[in-house]
C-alpha cells in the first residue's frame, strides 16, 4: 500500500485580485523507502502541494481532492487535534532556510525536545539522550554542547542539521524535504544531501524532495513529478525522464542546463510562466512550446500512458520528436 | 593563464589583499580579517575570467576592489595600464566608468521609485553631458539590444519578472560603454529556462562589444559554460588558475576536486570521483595556519600545516598545493 496516496488535489487561493489555483489536479502517490522528488519552477505550486498534504496554508487557501490518504487515514476528514498527533511524528517536513525556520530565543536542545515531549512523552532526562543521539546522527560534532547552543551560533549548514535532527526526532515515515539544500554552500549541500539519503536508508522512511535543481534530482531521486504553472505535466523514474523527457517543457528544462549544452548558445524556452491573469485556455505551455498546434491553444491536453511518461500534452515527444495523437491516447 | 603581464590585458592584479578592521563584540578588541590574500591574476578583452568559491571565500570582496568601491589593502589593481591605487583622483573616476557591476539579486539593486528608463539614463545624467532628447534615444536602444520591449520605458521595477530585471540591471552597467563588467553572481538567482536566456545574452554582448567579464559564482555547470580561465579561492587565497579545460578535466587542488565532487550533475547514469568534505569553511578570524585547506583536506601531510603552499606552475595551470 502507498504510504502517501493523493489524487486530483487542487489548491485555490482567495486573492484581493480573484481567486488563483496555484495547484491545479495534481496526484502524488510515495512508495514507503523511496525518494521522490517534486521539480519545478519558481511558481509551479510544488511547495504548497506539499504543504496542503501537511496542512500548513493559510486560511486564503481551499484545498480540494478526490483522495488525501496518509498511512491508510483520511486527511481530508481528519480533525485537527488528529491531524496534529500526525504532523511532526509520522510526517515531518523541513525547509529552504534553516537559519529563518529555527527560533532564535530557545536552544536548539530545547527546541528538538520540544517534539519528543509533545508526542512521545518523553521526560526530560530520556528527551536528553534521545537529543544526544539526534544530533550526532545528523553527524553536528560535540552534541553535548551544541544542546545549549542558540539558533545564530550556528552555520547555515549546522542549522539544517539542526532541522533535520529535529524532523526525524519521532522517526517520522514521511520527511518532506521543501529546497533543502539551496540555501547552502555547495560542498555544504553536497553534505546535506548525502545525509539525507543516507538516514532514508537507515531509518527506511520515504523522502519527497522538493527543489529546482535538475542535478540535486538526477544524483538523489528515484523517481521524478515535474510541474509547470500548477499543473503536472510528466512523471517518470528518474533515469528515463533525464534521458527521453516527453513533455515539451521538460525537455526544453533540460535541454536549457548549460551541462547539458553542445553549442555555445544555450536552447531557451521562450516567454515566462504564465501568471495569474494571463493563463492560456488550452495547455499551459502551449504560448511557449516550439511544437505547439491549433487545438494546443485552445483545450487542454489529456494525460499520455504511463509509457509516455504520464505528459500532460496532444503530442508528447520520443526522442525530442512529437508523435501523432493516437500514441497520446 | 600566468601573473605575467599581457599587452592586451584590460585588468591585472598583483598580490591584491584587503584586511578589514572589525570588533567582535563590545568589550572585545579590534581584529583584522583578511578577506582577501595575494591574489594574481590578468583578464584580456573579450575574455571571461570565473572566480569560483563558497561564500566568504573573498569572490565578492575581489569583485568590489575591482569595481573600485574599495582600496586594496596592499597590492596593485592595474586597470587598462593604470595603477588604480598611484592614479589622481581624475584618471580613478575617468577608470570607474570602464568597469561596470551587475549583481546578484535584482530585486534589489534596482531603485523601486525609478522608472526603467530613469535607471538608464542615470549614469549618462551623472558621467556625461549628453542632451535628455539623446539620453533618452541611448536607454531606448540599449533596451532594445537587451530584449526590453520599448513600452517598458516609463515602468517601474516591481512590474518586471527576475529574469527581465536582470536584463536591466545589465542595460544599466552597459550604458557608458564599459570595457569590463563584473558580474556578482548574476544568474543565480533566476530560474533555469530564464537562467539559459540571460547567459545567451551576456554571450551574445560579450561578442558584440569586446566586452571582458570577471564573472563570479559558486555554480560550476555555469561557469564551465561562460568562461575561458578560472580562478578558485579559498578563504581569500586562490588556491588553483587556469584554463576551463585544464580545470574541468583534470582539476588538481583537493578542494577543486572536492568542488566539481560537489558539484550536481544532471545525468543520473554519471560516474563521479566522489568526495564529501568533512566541516565548513574555518573562522576567518582564526584561519588556519600553513594551507587554509589543511584542516578539511584529505591529503594534508605534516607541511601544509606549518608552511602556506604558493602557486606554481605544475600540469599546465597555476596551483597552490604541497602534495599535487
Amino acid at each position: 500500500m502507498a504510504l502517501l496516496e493523493i489524487r486530483n488535489l487542487s489548491v485555490t487561493f482567495r486573492t484581493r485580485g480573484g481567486l488563483f489555483k496555484a495547484v491545479d489536479g495534481v496526484d502524488i502517490v510515495v512508495e514507503p523507502n523511496e525518494v521522490l522528488a517534486i521539480v519545478g519552477e519558481s511558481g509551479s505550486g510544488k511547495s504548497v502541494a506539499m504543504l496542503a498534504v501537511m496542512g500548513l496554508l493559510p486560511w486564503t487557501a481551499d484545498v480540494t481532492a478526490d483522495a488525501m490518504l496518509f498511512d491508510g487515514q483520511d486527511l481530508q476528514t481528519l480533525k485537527p487535534a488528529e491531524r496534529r498527533k500526525i504532523i511532526g511524528k509520522d510526517m515531518s517536513m523541513i525547509f529552504q532556510e534553516p537559519m529563518s525556520s529555527l527560533n532564535p530565543c530557545f536552544t536548539v536542545g530545547f527546541q528538538i525536545g520540544e517534539a519528543l515531549k509533545t508526542h512521545l512523552g518523553m521526560d526530560k532526562a530520556q528527551r536528553k539522550v534521545r537529543t544526544l543521539e539526534l544530533l550526532d546522527q545528523v553527524g553536528i560534532t560535540d552534541p553535548e554542547r551544541r544542546l545549549a547552543a542558540f539558533p545564530h551560533q550556528l552555520s547555515g549548514g549546522m542549522s539544517q542539521r539542526v532541522m533535520i535532527a529535529m524532523a526525524l526526532s519521532c522517526r517520522p515515515k514521511l520527511l518532506i524535504a521543501d529546497e533543502p539544500s539551496t540555501a547552502l554552500d555547495v560542498t555544504i549541500q553536497a553534505q546535506i544531501l548525502d545525509l539525507l539519503v543516507s538516514l532514508k536508508r537507515e531509518t527506511g522512511m520515504a523522502l519527497v524532495l522538493i527543489t529546482h535543481d535538475m542535478g540535486v534530482v538526477a544524483e538523489t531521486a528515484e523517481r521524478v513529478i515535474v510541474q509547470y504553472a500548477g499543473r503536472q505535466v510528466e512523471q517518470s523514474a528518474t533515469i528515463p525522464l533525464f534521458a527521453d523527457p516527453h513533455h515539451p517543457y521538460t525537455h526544453g528544462l533540460l535541454a536549457a542546463l548549460p551541462e547539458r549544452a553542445t553549442s555555445s548558445r544555450l536552447p531557451t524556452i521562450p516567454g515566462m510562466v504564465p501568471g495569474q491573469f494571463n493563463r492560456p485556455a488550452g495547455c499551459l505551455f502551449a504560448p511557449r512550446c516550439a511544437h505547439a498546434s491549433a487545438i494546443c491553444h485552445t483545450t487542454p491536453p489529456p494525460k499520455a500512458g504511463a509509457a509516455m511518461g504520464e505528459a500532460l500534452c496532444w503530442t508528447p515527444l520520443v526522442n525530442g520528436m512529437p508523435v501523432g495523437k493516437g500514441a497520446a491516447a | 593563464m600566468n601573473a605575467i603581464p599581457k599587452p592586451s590585458a584590460i585588468l591585472e592584479a598583483r598580490a591584491l589583499s584587503r584586511q578589514y578592521i572589525v570588533r567582535r563584540g563590545m568589550f572585545s578588541p579590534y581584529a583584522s580579517v583578511r578577506a582577501l590574500e595575494g591574489v594574481s591574476f590578468s583578464l584580456e578583452a573579450g575574455k571571461t575570467l570565473a572566480v569560483v568559491g563558497e561564500s566568504g571565500s573573498g569572490k565578492s570582496t575581489l569583485g568590489r576592489l575591482v569595481t573600485m568601491i574599495e582600496t586594496p589593502s596592499s597590492g596593485a589593481l592595474i586597470i587598462n595600464g593604470k595603477d588604480v591605487v598611484e592614479a589622481d583622483p581624475a584618471t580613478r573616476e575617468r577608470l570607474r566608468r570602464e568597469i561596470q557591476i551587475v549583481f546578484q539579486n535584482p530585486y534589489g539593486s534596482l531603485n523601486p521609485r525609478q522608472t526603467i528608463g530613469m535607471a538608464l539614463e542615470e549614469p549618462l545624467l551623472v558621467n556625461t553631458d549628453m542632451s535628455a532628447r539623446d539620453r533618452e534615444a541611448a536607454a531606448r536602444a540599449m533596451m532594445a539590444r537587451v530584449g526590453l520591449r520599448p513600452e517598458f520605458y516609463g515602468r517601474y521595477p516591481h512590474m518586471f519578472s527576475g529574469g527581465q530585471r536582470q536584463r536591466i540591471a545589465i542595460a544599466r552597467a552597459l550604458m557608458l560603454n564599459p570595457k569590463l563588467l563584473v558580474l556578482d553572481e548574476p544568474v543565480s538567482a533566476l530560474d533555469v529556462s530564464i537562467r539559459a536566456q540571460v547567459l545567451n545574452l551576456l554571450k551574445d554582448l560579450q561578442e558584440e562589444f569586446g566586452l571582458a567579464y570577471l564573472f563570479i559564482s559558486h555554480d560550476l555547470s555555469v561557469v564551465k559554460h561562460i568562461s575561458d580561465d578560472i580562478m578558485v579561492i579559498y578563504l581569500g587565497h586562490a588556491v588553483e588558475i587556469g584554463s576551463r579545460e585544464a580545470i574541468f578535466t583534470n582539476p588538481q587542488h583537493p578542494y577543486t576536486r572536492a568542488l566539481l565532487a560537489a558539484t550536481p550533475v544532471a545525468d543520473p547514469g554519471h560516474k563521479k570521483e566522489r568526495i564529501i568534505l568533512s566541516g565548513e569553511l574555518p573562522s576567518p578570524f582564526e584561519p588556519p595556519s600553513g594551507c587554509p585547506f589543511h584542516p578539511r583536506c584529505a591529503q594534508a601531510v605534516a607541511q601544509c600545516k606549518v608552511d602556506a603552499p604558493v602557486l606554481e606552475q605544475k600540469s599546465g595551470r597555476s596551483v597552490a598545493c604541497w602534495v599535487v
